[in-house]
C-alpha cells in the first residue's frame, strides 16, 4: 500500500492549484490587511489603545481570514468527482485528506503568519512580542485548518454550508483563539509566553491525530447523504 | 463457464426515503463480458455504479468479487477497478495532460500520456487548460484513462454522453478490445453498441414493469 505517497501527491496537486489561482489566494491576505488598516482608522490612531487592542485582532483576522477559505477546500472535488474517485482508490484517504489539510495551512496559514509582523508594527505591539506572535500563529493557523477542515467536509453535501460551518467550528476554535492571543499578550505583559504556546501545540498534536479521520469519514458520508 | 465470477450481485436492494427505487437486482458478470445496464431517467442507474464502487451502501444485497464479499477484499477490488462517472473527475484548472496523467496510475510514463491523449484527438490541447476545452473534449480527457489504466473491471456510466460519433467509435472500440483481452465492463446507456456482444440488465424504478 502507498501511505506517503497519497499524502505528497495531493500536497503537491493543491499547492499547484493555487498557484494557478493566484486570485484567489490574496483573498484572505487582502481581508488581513484591509481590516488591520481598518481598525485604527475606526478606533483611534493612538499607539497605546491599538497596542492593546492587537494580541486579539491579529487573533480574530487570522481566525476569521481561514474560515473564509476553508468551506471551498473540498467543494471543487466534490463537484467535479474528484471527491468521487478519491474515495474509490485503493489507498488510505486518511493521507490526501491530510495532504489537503497541510496545503491549505501551506497557501493560508503561512502567508498570514509572515506578513504579521507588519500588521504587528501597525498596531505598535511591542518589538519583544513579534517573536511569540509569529510563532503562535505559525502553529495556531495550522490548527485552524485541521479543525476547519473536519467541518468543510462535514457540510461538504449541503447547498448553503457555511453559515453551519461557521457554527460547527467556531466553538472548537475557541481554544485555539484564547490560548494564541494570550501567547501574544503575555509577551506583552512580560509574563513567560512559552507556556500559551505549548498548548497550542499540544492542541496541534492531538489535531493532527485526529482531524485527518474524522475529515475521512465525514468524506464517505458526505457522498452517502 | 468460467468457474468464477469476476462480479456478482445478488438481491440488490437500496432504499431512498424508506422507499426502494427499483427491484432486487441479481446479475453476475465474468471476465470477457460487457453488462449493458438500461433504464429511463430516473430509474437508477447511476445508484447501481455508485452501489458497485461503494460510494453508496446498499439496503440490502451482497456485491461479490471473485466469489468473495466486496468488503472483506477492499484492497484487491478497488486496485482492479477502473471508474469513469458522470462527473468525469476532470479539474478545470489542470491541462489535459495533467489530469490524465493525476488520474492514471502511478507509473504511468509520460510517453503513454501523450499517446492516450493523441488517441483520443487531443494532442494539440496536451497543455490546454481544461476549462478552455469543450464538454466533449473534457470527456475525451476523462475516457483517455480507458488506454492507461491496468484495471479488469471497468464501470462506465454514459460513457457516451457528450461525445460526437468519432469519439463514441474510440469508446466502443476500446471497450471491444477490453472485452477481448478477458477484462470485464458494466456500462450504461442509452443506445446499443454495434460492434459488440453484450448482455443487457434492465433497471425498472419500483412499481414499474415492462
Amino acid at each position: 500500500m502507498n501511505m506517503t505517497g497519497g499524502f505528497r501527491d495531493h500536497l503537491w496537486r493543491d499547492l499547484l492549484l493555487a498557484y494557478r489561482r493566484r486570485g484567489d489566494l490574496v483573498k484572505p491576505l487582502m481581508f488581513f490587511l484591509m481590516v488591520s488598516t481598518l481598525v485604527p482608522l475606526a478606533i483611534a490612531p493612538e499607539p497605546e489603545r491599538l497596542a492593546k487592542l492587537a494580541p486579539g485582532m491579529i487573533w480574530i483576522m487570522a481566525l476569521l481570514a481561514t474560515l473564509l477559505s476553508i468551506e471551498s477546500l473540498f467543494s471543487d472535488d466534490f463537484r467535479d468527482g474528484s471527491l468521487e474517485q478519491m474515495l474509490i482508490s485503493p489507498d488510505l484517504l486518511v493521507m490526501p485528506v491530510l495532504g489537503k489539510m497541510t496545503a491549505h495551512w501551506l497557501v493560508i496559514g503561512v502567508p498570514l503568519t509572515l506578513i504579521s509582523p507588519l500588521i504587528g508594527l501597525w498596531f505598535s505591539l511591542p518589538m519583544v512580542a513579534l517573536l511569540p506572535m509569529i510563532l503562535s500563529l505559525a502553529v495556531g493557523t495550522a490548527l485552524l485548518s485541521f479543525i476547519g477542515a473536519v467541518g468543510a467536509a462535514l457540510t461538504l453535501p449541503l447547498r448553503q454550508g457555511g453559515v453551519l460551518l461557521t457554527l460547527l467550528v467556531m466553538p472548537l476554535y475557541m481554544p485555539v483563539l484564547i490560548f494564541g492571543s494570550a501567547t501574544i499578550q503575555s509577551a506583552v505583559d512580560g509574563l513567560i509566553w512559552f507556556n500559551p504556546l505549548l498548548v497550542l501545540v499540544a492542541l496541534l498534536a492531538i489535531a493532527v491525530a485526529l482531524c485527518p479521520l474524522a475529515t475521512a469519514a465525514a468524506l464517505r458520508l458526505a457522498k452517502n447523504a | 463457464m468460467s468457474a468464477k465470477n469476476i462480479l456478482k450481485v445478488e438481491e440488490l436492494v437500496f432504499e431512498r426515503n424508506h422507499s426502494p427505487l427499483f427491484h432486487p437486482l441479481s446479475f453476475s458478470v465474468d471476465s470477457g463480458q460487457a453488462l449493458h445496464v438500461e433504464g429511463a431517467n430516473g430509474a437508477g442507474k447511476t445508484t447501481l455504479f455508485q452501489l458497485l464502487t461503494g460510494l453508496l451502501q446498499p439496503s440490502q444485497g451482497t456485491i461479490l468479487f471473485c466469489d468473495r464479499s466486496v468488503e472483506e477484499c477492499k484492497y484487491e477490488y478497488f486496485s482492479d477497478l477502473l471508474y469513469i462517472g458522470h462527473q468525469s473527475a476532470v479539474n478545470a484548472m489542470f491541462s489535459a495532460r495533467e489530469n490524465l496523467q493525476w488520474m492514471s496510475p502511478a507509473n504511468t510514463s509520460s510517453k503513454q500520456i501523450i499517446s492516450a491523449l493523441a488517441s483520443v484527438g487531443l494532442q494539440n490541447y496536451t497543455h490546454t487548460a481544461c476549462h478552455k476545452l469543450s464538454a466533449g473534449q473534457q470527456r475525451r480527457v476523462a475516457l483517455a484513462r480507458l488506454l492507461t489504466s491496468k484495471a479488469n473491471l471497468w464501470y462506465l456510466d454514459e460513457p457516451f454522453a457528450a461525445l460526437d460519433k468519432q469519439g463514441v467509435d474510440f469508446v466502443e472500440s476500446c471497450m471491444h478490445q477490453h472485452i477481448e483481452k478477458g477484462g470485464s465492463i458494466v456500462f450504461s446507456s442509452h443506445q446499443d453498441l454495434a460492434k459488440m456482444p453484450t448482455y443487457k440488465l434492465r433497471i425498472n424504478r419500483c412499481g414499474e414493469v415492462d
